[in-house]
C-alpha cells in the first residue's frame, strides 16, 4: 500500500499525519467513549432518566460541553470532575466517536396534551435554531427524544445561571416565560420527551 | 459490528505500519473461529462478553455462569431499606444471548493454562484461545471466628446479592422498634469500599421512618473509610450522628471495633474491649478473589490476581485474563463501574490479540454513588490512564468527591444520577 492510501486512511480516521506519534500512544475515541457508557449508555444512548443521550451530537457541541465542564464554566454534579481527566485531543477523539453513533430513543411517560401544546410552542419559539422539531444535531444538543429529567435540569441550570444561556436562546426563553409562564416550559419538555 | 472485510484489513495494516509495528507482508490473521471462554457472568464477565462480540462477531464467546440470573449488589442496599424490590435488581442473560454469546449454566472447576481448557462441574471441557476469569470475590468467613458459610444462612453477609439480601431485609422488617442492627465491616481491600457505610445509611433511613427507637452500630477493624467526611455529614443531617440519640454509631478499630469472635447462639460479637449484642447482625467478612481464581493458581499471597493493566492478562498464566473484583487494578476500587470499565479494556485487548494486533492504549473510569438519606446522594469519581511505569494511575486534578458544600439541589440530583447510572450500567452490561 502506498503512502497515499495510508494518509487518506488516516484522514478518514480524523488524524493529521503529523500527529501520529501522539495519536499512537493516545487511547482511541472508542476506548475513551466506552468508559462513558456506564452512565450514558452503550455507544452514548442513555437508558435515562437523568443522564442525557450523547450519541449523534455534533463534535463541536461535545467539545464545547466538555470544555465548559473542564473549565468550570458549566456547573454539574460529576461532569466537572470527570471532564478534567481528559486532554483536548482526547475530548476531540470522543467527540468524533459519539457523533457517528445513532441517537436511540426510549419511550417516555408524557402528557399528550402538554406535548401537543409544546409542539406549537416549539414551532414559535425554538424551531429557528433547533430545527426539525429539535431532531437535528446543531450548535446545541438534540432535543427530540432527549430524557425529560435531563431537559428539566438543563432548563433549570440556564434559569439559575449554573450554565450560560446563549443570547438568542435567553431572549426566546424570556418571551416564552412572559407569554406562557412555567406551563409553557413544561409543555416543551413534554413535547421533546414524546418524540420517538 | 460488521464482519472482517477488506476495508478493515487495509485500515488495520495501515495503522499498524504507522505505529511502527512489524507486520511483514499482508497476512490475514482474522479472529474468525477463535474461542474465548469467560468464567463468571457478573459485571466484569458479562461486559467482556458483550464488548468482544460488539467489536468482532467472528470471535466465539462462551460464558460459564452457575446462576440462571444475576442480582446486582448495587442498589441491593435500597432493597434492604424497602425502597425497591429484589426483582428490580435481577437481570437475565437473554441480552447476551442476543449478542451471540453462548451462555453455559455451569460452574468452572479447573482451568488448564497449558492445554488451554476450562473444565466444569457438569463435566464439560471447553477449549479457548483466550480465557477471561471474572469470578468476583470469595468470603473469608473465618476472619471472624465463629462465622461460617453455614452460619451465614441465618446471619447473612449479603455481600453477594440475592437470597441473602432477602433474608436480611426480612430480619429488618421483623425486628421490633428499639432493636440494634450491627454491621461488621470488613478489612481492606474489599468489594465496594463505600458499601458498608451506604448500607448503614439506608438501614437507618428505613428505621427512622418505621422503627425510630432503633440503632445501627458499625463495628469496623479500620480507622477510616471511603467518603467518610461526606457520610458523617449526611449522618449528622439525617440521623443525629455524634449526639447521644444518634441512630448510627461507628466504632473504629482503634476504639475497639475489631471483632474477635462471634457467638451465633447468643447473637454476641466479642470486640477487643467490650462485647456487643445485636437483634439483627450483618457480618461482612474479609475477602479474596473468587475461589476458582485461587484454584487456577492466578492469585498472589494476599489472595488477589496480579495482571498486566494494559490487557488484564494474568502475570502468572499467559492466555488467561482476570477482570473485576478478583484482579489487582489499584488505584481502581473493587466496584461495578470499575469491573465494567476493566472488562472493556480487556475485551478490546483480547480482540486485538486474537487479530494479531498490538493492543491500544487503555482508558478507565470509576464512579461510585452512595445514597445517604432522602434526596441526598454523594459520589466519588476518577479517570485513570496507564502510566509510563506500566501501572494504572488516576489523572491528577480530575475526579474526587462530591464537594462538601454541594447545594441541596445537587445532592438531590446525585440520587437521580445514581439511579440513572444503575439503569445504564445494567443495560451496558447485560442488555
Ligand atoms: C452492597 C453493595 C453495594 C455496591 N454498590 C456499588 C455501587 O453503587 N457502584 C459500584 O460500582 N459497585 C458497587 N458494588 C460493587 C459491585 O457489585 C462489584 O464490584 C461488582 O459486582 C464486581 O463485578 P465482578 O464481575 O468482579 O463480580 P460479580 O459481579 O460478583 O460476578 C461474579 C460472577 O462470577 C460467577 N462465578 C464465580 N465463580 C464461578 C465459577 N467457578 N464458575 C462460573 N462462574 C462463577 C458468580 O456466580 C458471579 O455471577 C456494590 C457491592 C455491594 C456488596
Amino acid at each position: 500500500m502506498g503512502y497515499k492510501a495510508i494518509s487518506s486512511l488516516l484522514l478518514l480516521g480524523g488524524l493529521a499525519f503529523g500527529a501520529t506519534s501522539q495519536a499512537a500512544d493516545m487511547p482511541s475515541g472508542q476506548m475513551l467513549g466506552n468508559t462513558c457508557a456506564g452512565c450514558h449508555g452503550t455507544n452514548g444512548s442513555s437508558m435515562g432518566p437523568a443522564t442525557p443521550t450523547i450519541a449523534g451530537i455534533t463534535p463541536e457541541y461535545f467539545v464545547d460541553t466538555m470544555t465548559s465542564y473542564k473549565n468550570g464554566e458549566r456547573e454539574s454534579t460529576i461532569m466537572t470532575r470527570i471532564a478534567k481527566g481528559y486532554t483536548d485531543e482526547e475530548i476531540k477523539a470522543m467527540a468524533n466517536f459519539f457523533s457517528d453513533k445513532p441517537f436511540l430513543r426510549q419511550a417516555q411517560a408524557h402528557d399528550a396534551e402538554k406535548a401537543d401544546f409544546g409542539r406549537k410552542l416549539h414551532k414559535k419559539y425554538c424551531e429557528k435554531c433547533h430545527e426539525d422539531g429539535g431532531l437535528k444535531a446543531d450548535e446545541g444538543g438534540i432535543l427530540a427524544g432527549q430524557w425529560m429529567t435531563y431537559l428539566n435540569y438543563a432548563l433549570d441550570d440556564f434559569a439559575s445561571e449554573r450554565r450560560e444561556t446563549p443570547k438568542k436562546m435567553a431572549r426566546q426563553m424570556e418571551k416564552l416565560q412572559a407569554d406562557q409562564g412555567d406551563a409553557g416550559v413544561e409543555a416543551l419538555v413534554h413535547y421533546y420527551g414524546s418524540q420517538k | 459490528m460488521s464482519k472482517f472485510n477488506r476495508r478493515d484489513f487495509i485500515k488495520l495494516t495501515g495503522s499498524a505500519a504507522v505505529a511502527g509495528m512489524v507486520v511483514g507482508f499482508p497476512q490475514i490473521v482474522g479472529a474468525a473461529g477463535k474461542k474465548v471462554v469467560i468464567v463468571g457472568g457478573g459485571i466484569g464477565g458479562a461486559t467482556a462478553a458483550k464488548y468482544i462480540r460488539m467489536a468482532d462477531s467472528g470471535v466465539e464467546v462462551t460464558l460459564v455462569e452457575p446462576n440462571a440470573d444475576y442480582h446486582t449488589c448495587f442498589m441491593s442496599n435500597e432493597v434492604l431499606a424497602g425502597e425497591r424490590s429484589i426483582d428490580s435488581i435481577r437481570f437475565t442473560y437473554d441480552g447476551l444471548k442476543g449478542h451471540g454469546v453462548n451462555v453455559v449454566k455451569d460452574t468452572v472447576t479447573a482451568i488448564d493454562p497449558a492445554a488451554r481448557t476450562v473444565t466444569t462441574a457438569g463435566g464439560q471441557t471447553l477449549s479457548y484461545d483466550r480465557c477471561i476469569v471474572a469470578p468476583g470475590i470469595s468470603l473469608v468467613y473465618d476472619s471472624v471466628p465463629g462465622y461460617s458459610a453455614e452460619v451465614a444462612e441465618t446471619v447473612p453477609h449479603a455481600w453477594k446479592a440475592g437470597p441473602q439480601t432477602v433474608t436480611l431485609r426480612k430480619q429488618l422488617e421483623a425486628m421490633p422498634d428499639g432493636g440494634t442492627v450491627v454491621i461488621v465491616a470488613p478489612p481492606n481491600p474489599f468489594r465496594c469500599p463505600p458499601g458498608p457505610y451506604e448500607r448503614a445509611s439506608l438501614i437507618a433511613h428505613y428505621l427512622k421512618n418505621n422503627k425510630p427507637k432503633s440503632k445501627v452500630l458499625i463495628l469496623d477493624p479500620k480507622d477510616k473509610f471511603s467518603k467518610q467526611g461526606l457520610f458523617t455529614a449526611g449522618w449528622k443531617k439525617f440521623y443525629g450522628y455524634g449526639t447521644d440519640n444518634s441512630m448510627i454509631e461507628w466504632i473504629s478499630g482503634a476504639a475497639g471495633g475489631k471483632v474477635e469472635s462471634f457467638d451465633a447462639g447468643s447473637m454476641t460479637l466479642q470486640g477487643a474491649v467490650e462485647s456487643f449484642k445485636g437483634d439483627v447482625i450483618n457480618i461482612i467478612p474479609a475477602q479474596r478473589a473468587g475461589t476458582i481464581a485461587q484454584t487456577a493458581g492466578l492469585t498472589n499471597d494476599a489472595g488477589w490476581c496480579p495482571v498486566n493493566p494494559k490487557t488484564f492478562e494474568s502475570t502468572v498464566h499467559a492466555g488467561i485474563h482476570v477482570v473485576g473484583d478478583a484482579s489487582i487494578a489499584s488505584p481502581m476500587p473493587k466496584s461495578g463501574y470499575a469491573a465494567n470499565s476493566e472488562a472493556k479494556v480487556c475485551a478490546a485487548a483480547v480482540v486485538d490479540l486474537l487479530n494479531g494486533r498490538e493492543p491500544g492504549q487503555p482508558s478507565y473510569v470509576n464512579t461510585c454513588y452512595s445514597i445517604v438519606g432522602k434526596d441526598h446522594g454523594i459520589s466519588v469519581a476518577a479517570v485513570y490512564r496507564l502510566g509510563d511505569d506500566g501501572k494504572i494511575a488516576s489523572v491528577e486534578g480530575a475526579g474526587g468527591l462530591t464537594p462538601g458544600d454541594a447545594s441541596a439541589e445537587m445532592l438531590k440530583r446525585e440520587v437521580t444520577f445514581a439511579h440513572s447510572w444503575f439503569q445504564n450500567i445494567t443495560h451496558d452490561t447485560f442488555g
